[in-house]
């Protein structure tokens, strides 16, 4: 069989079995980058020495019966915002062209621990800020199944790499959808978990009470695999929940069953509103459907307050962010202005010649809602709007197990189309941003094809540390999408 | 309701964000800017009275830990990404004279 057909779960197997090497596999993902990476550009950093040493390694491990997990040997990509040992870590952004971390973080050493044979790092927004992959200091990704179309963003490299076959699966990070739309946009796996189930140390902030890691996967069994070996409750970060002490294990596998009788899935008529491409209506609605036939009790409600989701995510994104980026200041780490006149002098010339123009306006904007004028006024304001937002769902999920509806309003745009207006782009985020301040847990799937040709992507939204329920949903589609498709 | 921003309100939220921004930066930035507020603004229709603001969605007090360091020694690898270091220190331009 072609070692890149299979899932990433499949090929742990197979090696385990022994009828693959790790190298193998590695050496065919290389193969495979070869031959698309100089079109694509998903990767920023891809170090083939150390990927095949950490290969052999692995294969060694297996062999000896020290490693058996479902991801033993499996060649990985990481978004690069997240920290890598030894291995350079940009953001995509010039402010840390030469970074290379001292340690890396939690959720990648999860990985290595689980068997995970990491390539290198993927494309991204700088800094994660932005929707398309198109303002990486390193130049744009491409959309492997159109490559005139945007990947999504701002993890739009990881995206692209799992859906090229340039990597088994990769890690991600979501803020306000940017595992969600990508995965939508490139027609693979994305889970965005509950805030504090995957540890952020070493994350590169962006939006502190917003960001969380997650897996972008080939399918559902391959994510719940990733994400139960990426969680953990981690004292490095204050903000790491010990689910168990709340009740809830982190044994995602185990919710694979083709099972959704019963299930309640209340479907918000906001998510369906002006805006919404008629091609993503009616293959998401097709989707609703196909949970139907299984089981599921299917039926339409009123989620309030959709349309304030964004400018109070925005708001507070942005002020996270200005304070977050202060530590970007040519002393530390990172670039440093050749020529400046004092301290702060070379604050400011680092700064604005390292940073991109996105980063910039969302630091300004955020400079200004925490400034004394606006602070009561914006940022307050913004943080009382969540905490209604949080009630409306905590309202939804009295009376439904799953929200689903689209992932972002459109299929991938082209290459190009989406920087020249930022508030245009921002839209895109409606049916996603809301999680991120509720701080639930929601999966992307791929549904359709558009005319195009370009996928659709189906969200599941649920309560806070229901990973277990949108598993078991996602599964179930996709089960019976796969017989459809046959 | 438009926002509109003043040549003094850029200049002082270039302080605050530590940015030199060229003419036709601050330009944008003002324009870019009024955009965003005006959006923003919207929230404003909300009656949050009331409401406490949520900066966390949990619950979570403040976490402690025994202050015993556990990563060791990475002064080296540290200073190694610094741009400027000088016996195991960072360089920093001149701060006062």
């Amino acid at each position: 069989m072609d070692i890149l057909a299979y899932s990433a779960v499949e090929l742990s197997a197979a090696i385990r079995e022994g009828s693959v090497t790790a190298v193998e596999a590695m050496e065919a993902v290389l193969a495979r980058i070869d031959e698309k990476e100089r079109v694509l550009n998903a990767y920023v950093t891809i170090d083939r020495e150390r990927a095949l040493k950490a290969a052999a390694a692995a294969q060694e491990k297996i062999e000896k019966g020290e490693l058996t997990g479902p991801l033993a040997g499996v060649p990985a990509a990481v978004k690069d915002n997240l920290c890598t040992e030894g291995m350079r870590t940009t953001c995509s952004s010039k402010i840390l062209e030469n970074f290379v971390p001292a340690f890396s973080a939690e959720a990648v050493v999860n990985l290595e621990k689980a068997g995970a044979v990491l390539i290198g790092k993927t494309n991204m927004d700088e800094f994660a800020m932005g929707s398309t992959t198109e303002t990486s200091a390193w130049g744009v990704t491409r959309n492997p199944q159109n490559t005139d179309h945007v990947p999504g963003g701002s993890s739009g490299g990881s995206a692209a790499a799992v859906a090229a076959g340039e990597c088994f699966f990769a890690l991600g990070s979501d803020t306000g959808g940017s595992i969600r739309q990508p995965a939508s946009f490139c027609g693979v796996v994305g889970l965005k978990p509950t805030y504090g189930t995957v540890s952020r140390y070493g994350l590169i902030a962006y939006a502190s009470s917003l960001d969380q890691i997650g897996p972008l996967t080939r399918n559902v069994a391959d994510c719940a695999a990733v994400l139960e070996a990426a969680a953990s409750h981690d004292p490095k970060d204050s903000t790491s929940i010990d689910r168990k002490r709340v009740g809830e294990d982190t044994d995602f596998t185990a919710a694979l069953q083709d099972d959704v009788t019963g299930m309640r899935i209340g479907i918000p008529r906001d998510y369906f509103g002006e805006g919404l491409d008629s091609e993503v209506r009616s293959a998401v609605l097709a989707a609703a459907e196909v949970l139907a036939a299984k089981g599921a009790v299917v039926e339409e409600f009123d989620l309030s307050l959709v349309s304030y989701a964004i400018p109070a995510y925005y708001t507070i994104a942005a002020a996270e962010a200005s304070s977050n980026l202060e530590r970007f200041d040519g002393i530390k780490y990172g670039h440093r202005a050749a020529a400046y006149e004092g301290l702060h002098d070379m604050y400011k010339k680092t700064r604005s010649e390292g940073f991109g123009a996105e980063v910039k306006r969302r630091i300004m904007l955020g400079a200004f809602v925490l400034s004394s004028g606006c602070y009561d006024a914006c940022y307050l304001k913004a943080l009382k709007v969540k905490a209604m937002i949080k009630k409306a769902f905590d309202e939804a999920f009295a009376m439904y197990d799953l929200i689903l509806g689209p992932v972002a309003p459109t299929t991938a745009p082209r290459l190009g189309e989406s920087l020249s207006d930022p508030l245009k782009m921002y839209l895109g985020d409606i049916y996603t941003v809301a999680v991120n301040l509720a701080g639930l847990p929601a999966v992307s799937l791929p549904c359709e094809v558009d005319a195009k040709g370009l996928p659709v992507g189906l969200q599941l939204i649920a309560d806070s540390f229901q990973e277990k329920k949108l598993i078991r949903a996602a599964y179930t589609y996709e089960q019976a999408h796969h017989k459809e498709m046959r | 309701m438009a926002n509109v921003i003043t040549d003094e309100t850029i200049e002082y939220v270039g302080i605050l964000a530590k940015l030199a921004l060229s003419d036709e930066e601050k330009e944008q930035a003002k324009k870019d800017m009024g955009r965003m507020l005006d959006y923003i603004d919207r929230l404003g229709e909300l009656d949050t009275a009331g409401v406490e603001p949520m900066f966390h969605v949990f619950p979570v007090q403040n976490v402690f830990r025994e202050d015993v360091v556990t990563n060791g020694d990475e002064r080296e690898k540290t200073l190694q990404n610094a741009p400027g270091a000088k016996d195991g220190m960072f360089v920093a331009p001149r701060t006062f004279d």
